[in-house]
């Protein structure tokens, strides 16, 4: 069966902005993926598709501003679906964060998490409605 | 600081986390941290017992230094107590460090486990999920141990909170993709299934990835799902825009939604249920239509969402290969993407389009989309969609447009992104040699192959054009012309001089008539070529001379004068200044007759499949046919040149020449009617009359014995198998070609291939005598269970076989379910009027229907331990029968088809391998690790898959092997 491996945020300069793992990797294996997956992106310009082989796999990835959002998935997924995938969970990050920037997800690294595990979960999608996640973040937002 | 603003912050880690952003070097960095850490830790030491607040604060401190990579030894057991607080943001920042951090530390796991449980049985949605997600991301075990249990519960109770439904469905699918012995869904299959029905599309959406994964494992256990399934989608594409609301994504309803339904159905074949099927190819045909009507928005994202469905709509469409119609349609929608000015859809249109080209019902419409693809290979930017193209040209390729494909490949090549080099030569060469009408055309091709991308020409390739020269000989003139001109050019390809070394050197006689290629003349030109070139190459040069002085003895002063120079006769490279004296000397002593003896010409190459096939899969990796055996023969040969090659001839004369005494030795059947020589004393024949199962001893008189020969009349029925068929079988364990069976009449080839759970296999039967068989015939059968768990179907071949003619036959075959004997292959004709009776087992073992995996260690330490019942697992300790030469045995796990997994065992020595074996009844995964011990000469195998008879039956098969 097929299902994400991982979600990598990173910005131009190679940082990790977030980086959550659905496969088991020891550190130093995800360090080395970390590496590669910037190194196959940020070559590729806006003529490019969004997808990329990536090992035994394929990375989809949209660049928003200075950073890449990218989906590593196995080669018979489907592309166009976590492309926009990719888009719905960014629109819910701008919507939660009112313009989402950079230092948003810096400082609230916790908080970004949070968000990724109402959208997926276990490497699968979990949710796909902006108004239903919306709501139940600003629910847990009341919280204390 | 943006973010320190917004609300409810905890402004310690915002300054920290400023402080560290602040930091201009990373010295500076790792020493804030280290007084940060210092900090901590006095707190969390301190007498002083932390509030709730502070002691969230610092976990996340610590959550925040892990993640810039540095390692985090203490605050763990803070974490843990995090877990217990009733405030959601404390218990939120626990959860996360743990699921970020925590390892199979046993005495947490505990505590751990303990907070979770207390938490799913709190009945507060929030914590429930929050513990859901945890177990999600965590998948351990000793979770999946505490947990599997309830979890289903939690997702079918009538008053689960949809939310807390969605994060139950995904956290059991973790756990059974970790442990899948521990999730038994038995009395919950039917509630999971009827979760498609569920009025949140959320927890439809959830829910479905669940029955997905639990479908492929078990179609059977949920196929009620496929009515379900499509009654669902049906009402989905059948909405309107807005209907969805929450759910519809720039005005197509619930995408994604579609995308995993339509998924979900590729596990199975199409409905059986007239009324579902015709629902279905409805919702398809909608799909197909939508794509035609105008866009209700012209953002991307509109188009992408409704795209993605479409393309998994395609994905169902080829997976049934069934609907005529909506191949074409499919096809047809795809040719419109070749040309969207969207670089996305122009790739995923040609990657589409390639398994569309390998479908009966489309293979035409695909081809009619030639030019379009010819220009994408031309004029794509990104070397991805490129490569596509290549594939799809690939793909389409037939006889009909053979020649316009590979030319174009060509000329694409020439300025071909190095990354793809190696890939589309083979390609071509492959083409080349299949649709090949005229080999005059191929041996054309493959030279400008060599001359275009000659660096990207692996041996393969040149090794595989030498063999077709030699087993043919309208192409042999014609190929010695052809490479004698290429030559000419001043600089040319190193494998332009291996090959022009061969084959002048093998069939230069056959333009030595012309005066502009006289002996001389060719022998000069790759004289000429010689002092650039490498050792091997040189060395098949000196070979290519020593030739000429067999085929051209006015060259001999010359050639021995250049053997005989410093530069080659002392040579600092051993095997050259060997050559050369070897070379110097056979050409002084020799008489002519054992010159040409030693000398003659190569005999033809057994046929076998294409040796660049076999590469170009194993370039393809897993996913591909099984990886094809180098057995390393034709490398000898070529590589050694002239020398090698007269040995071979002559053991090629002896065996063609059938011995008188062949009869009595070869068959088994023939050995009753051996007994009818009426030459045997009495005694004979009462020894005969004893075995024999008629009543000839009462015929004492040789007349009567020979009137009713009821040896012979028995023997129309099956032999049974040969008592050396099971040592035969086993040697095509790891190979799939090869000589299967000879003796002094008749030899049978075998080449076969496999792909998924489907096999074809070629015999070649070769009459060896000079006079025909009659009754040539043959059969396959499946004795008892074996029955039901391969289909093998046949083709009769012709009654008749002509002296030192070969006739072949096509066997296909289905594994439905995973078998341990071999079906029976019994071969009857009449030589010389008698009976020849052969009963042999095929050479298909389970093994045969691997397809290769790769994965990371830890990947594959985890599943071996998922695999740990007693009857997963088969071992079986033995004794080296063979050296244990260690290419030897990863050339023999490769052929295997598992993949060979480095790195992965932390002992060097031992191999693990990984693979699934696929039937059509079910996938079974199989995890191997040889141990050997050198010392001892002795190993140990392991076995482990999902199916017991499976790994036993894998692990007998592969112990007869080393």
């Amino acid at each position: 069966t097929v299902w994400i491996r991982f979600i990598l945020i990173q910005n131009r300069a190679g940082k990790t902005r977030l980086a959550k793992w659905y496969m088991q990797f020891d550190d130093d294996e995800k360090q080395k993926l970390i590496e590669e997956v910037h190194a196959v992106v940020t070559v590729r310009d806006a003529k490019h598709t969004n997808f990329v082989e990536f090992r035994n796999f394929k990375i989809i990835y949209r660049r928003y501003a200075g950073l890449y959002f990218c989906i590593c998935v196995d080669v018979t997924d489907n592309n166009l679906a976590y492309l926009e995938g990719i888009h719905n969970f960014v629109e819910v990050l701008n919507e939660y964060f009112h313009n989402v920037c950079e230092l948003d997800l810096v400082f609230n690294f916790y908080k970004v998490y949070t968000v990724v595990d109402e959208m997926f979960l276990a490497g699968e999608i979990r949710e796909t409605s902006q108004t239903k996640v919306l709501k139940q973040l600003l629910m847990l937002q009341s919280l204390e | 600081m943006p973010a320190v603003s917004k609300g409810d912050g905890m402004r310690g880690l915002a300054v920290f986390i400023s402080d560290i952003r602040n930091c201009k070097s990373k010295e500076a960095e790792i020493k804030r941290i280290n007084k940060e850490l210092a900090n901590i830790r006095s707190k969390f030491k301190g007498d002083k017992a932390l509030d709730g607040y502070s002691k969230k604060k610092y976990v996340c401190k610590l959550l925040f230094i892990f993640l810039l990579g540095h390692d985090i030894d203490f605050g763990h057991m803070e974490a843990v107590n995090l877990l217990s607080s009733n405030k959601y943001t404390e218990k939120q920042i626990g959860y996360l460090f743990i699921s970020v951090l925590v390892n199979s530390n046993s005495e947490l796991i505990r505590l751990i486990n303990n907070a979770i449980k207390n938490d799913l049985s709190s009945r507060n949605p929030t914590f429930m999920c929050l513990a859901l997600h945890c177990i999600a991301n965590v998948g351990s075990r000793e979770m999946a141990e505490a947990f599997a249990g309830e979890i289903p519960r939690i997702l079918v109770a009538g008053d689960t909170m949809d939310s807390v439904k969605q994060s139950a469905a995904l956290c059991l699918l973790r756990l059974y993709k970790a442990s899948p012995d521990l999730v038994l869904m038995g009395e919950w299959t039917s509630r999971v299934v009827h979760l498609l029905n569920d009025q949140h599309m959320g927890v439809v959406t959830a829910a479905i990835s669940l029955i997905t994964c639990l479908s492929s494992k078990n179609p059977d256990e949920f196929k009620t799902c496929v009515s379900l399934a499509v009654s669902r989608l049906s009402r989905i594409v059948s909405s309107a825009s807005t209907d969805l609301q929450d759910y519809t994504y720039y005005f197509v309803p619930a995408p994604w939604l579609s995308c995993k339904l339509l998924r979900l159905l590729q596990c199975y074949p199409p409905p059986e249920d007239g009324a579902v099927k015709g629902r279905l190819v409805e919702c398809l045909e909608t799909i197909l239509n939508k794509a035609q009507e105008p866009p209700k928005s012209k953002k991307v994202q509109h188009s992408n969402a409704k795209n993605a469905i479409l393309f998994e709509a395609i994905s169902l469409i080829i997976h049934y290969d069934s609907e005529p119609n909506l191949l074409v349609r499919a096809c047809n929608q795809l040719g419109q993407f070749l040309q969207h000015r969207e670089t996305n859809l122009r790739y995923l249109a040609l990657e589409s389009m390639c398994t569309l080209a390998s479908s009966e019902f489309s293979h035409e419409a695909v081809k009619t989309h030639i030019e379009t693809v010819i220009n994408a290979l031309k004029t794509e930017r990104d070397v991805s969609v490129r490569q596509r193209a290549a594939d799809l040209l690939y793909a389409m390729c037939d006889r009909s447009n053979a020649k316009q494909i590979v030319a174009e490949m060509l000329s694409y090549l020439e300025t071909a992104d190095y990354s793809i080099r190696e890939e589309m030569v083979l390609k071509v060469a492959i083409l080349a040699e299949k649709y090949a009408v005229d080999y005059s055309w191929y041996v054309d091709t493959i030279l400008n192959l060599i001359r275009i991308a000659g660096d990207y020409v692996s041996e393969e390739v040149w090794y595989r054009v030498i063999q077709i020269v030699i087993n043919r000989d309208d192409v042999q003139g014609y190929a010695a012309k052809t490479v004698f001109e290429a030559l000419q050019a001043p600089a040319c390809h190193e494998n332009m001089v291996k090959v022009g070394g061969y084959i002048l050197g093998e069939f230069g006689n056959l333009i030595a008539g012309d005066p502009r290629s006289s002996p001389l003349v060719q022998f000069n030109l790759l004289h000429s070529k010689f002092h650039l070139c490498s050792v091997p190459t040189r060395a098949l040069l000196l070979s290519a001379y020593i030739k000429f002085i067999n085929l051209f003895p006015e060259t001999k002063a010359t050639i021995q004068e250049v053997l005989r120079s410093d530069s080659q006769i002392r040579n600092s490279d051993v095997e050259l200044q060997q050559r050369a004296v070897e070379y110097l000397k056979l050409s002084s002593i020799a008489s002519t007759d054992v010159l040409a003896t030693v000398l003659e010409e190569m005999p033809p190459f057994p046929e076998r499949e294409s040796s660049i096939l076999a590469k170009l899969k194993k370039k393809k990796g897993p996913g591909a046919v099984t990886v094809e055996l180098e057995d390393g023969k034709e490398r000898g040969e070529l590589n050694g040149g002239g020398d090698r090659g007269g040995d071979a001839a002559i053991a090629a004369s002896n065996a063609s020449t059938p011995s008188p005494s062949a009869d009595l030795l070869g068959l088994r059947s023939t050995a009753p009617v051996s007994g009818t020589t009426p030459s045997a004393g009495s005694l004979l024949v009462d020894v005969f009359s004893e075995a024999g199962p008629s009543a000839t001893s009462a015929g004492v008189n040789d007349d009567g014995f020979l009137s009713s020969a009821p040896p012979t009349v028995a023997s129309e029925d099956p032999a049974p198998p040969l008592p050396e068929s099971d040592e035969l079988l086993n040697k095509f364990v790891c190979k799939n070609n090869g000589v299967l069976f000879e003796n002094q009449l008749l030899q049978i080839g075998i080449k076969s291939e496999y792909r998924q759970n489907l096999g074809r296999m070629y015999l070649f039967y070769g009459n060896k005598t000079s006079v025909q068989f009659v009754s040539f015939n043959t059969t396959v059968s499946c004795p008892g269970e074996l029955q039901s768990q391969l289909n093998v179907q046949t083709k009769t071949v012709e009654p008749l076989v002509e002296g030192g003619a070969q006739v072949q036959q096509v066997i296909n075959i289905e594994c439905l379910t995973d078998f341990i004997d071999a079906p029976l292959l019994n071969i009857k004709f009449r030589y010389g009027g008698a009976l020849q009776n052969i009963s042999l087992k095929l050479p298909v073992t389970i093994n045969k229907f691997f397809q290769p995996t790769e994965m990371a260690a830890a990947d594959f330490f985890q599943r071996w331990k998922q695999l740990s019942q007693p009857q997963q697992e088969a071992q079986k300790i033995f004794k080296a029968s063979h050296g244990m030469d260690t290419e030897v045995l990863k050339a023999k796990l490769l052929g295997l088809g598992t993949a060979l997994l480095e790195n992965v065992d932390p002992n060097p020595e031992n191999y693990v391998c990984a693979g699934v074996i696929q039937t059509k009844a079910q996938q079974v995964g199989c995890l191997l690790r040889l141990e050997p011990n050198a010392q001892a000469q002795m190993y140990r195998l392991t076995l482990r898959s999902s199916k017991d008879t499976v790994s036993q039956r894998v692990c007998d098969l592969l112990a007869e092997q080393f």
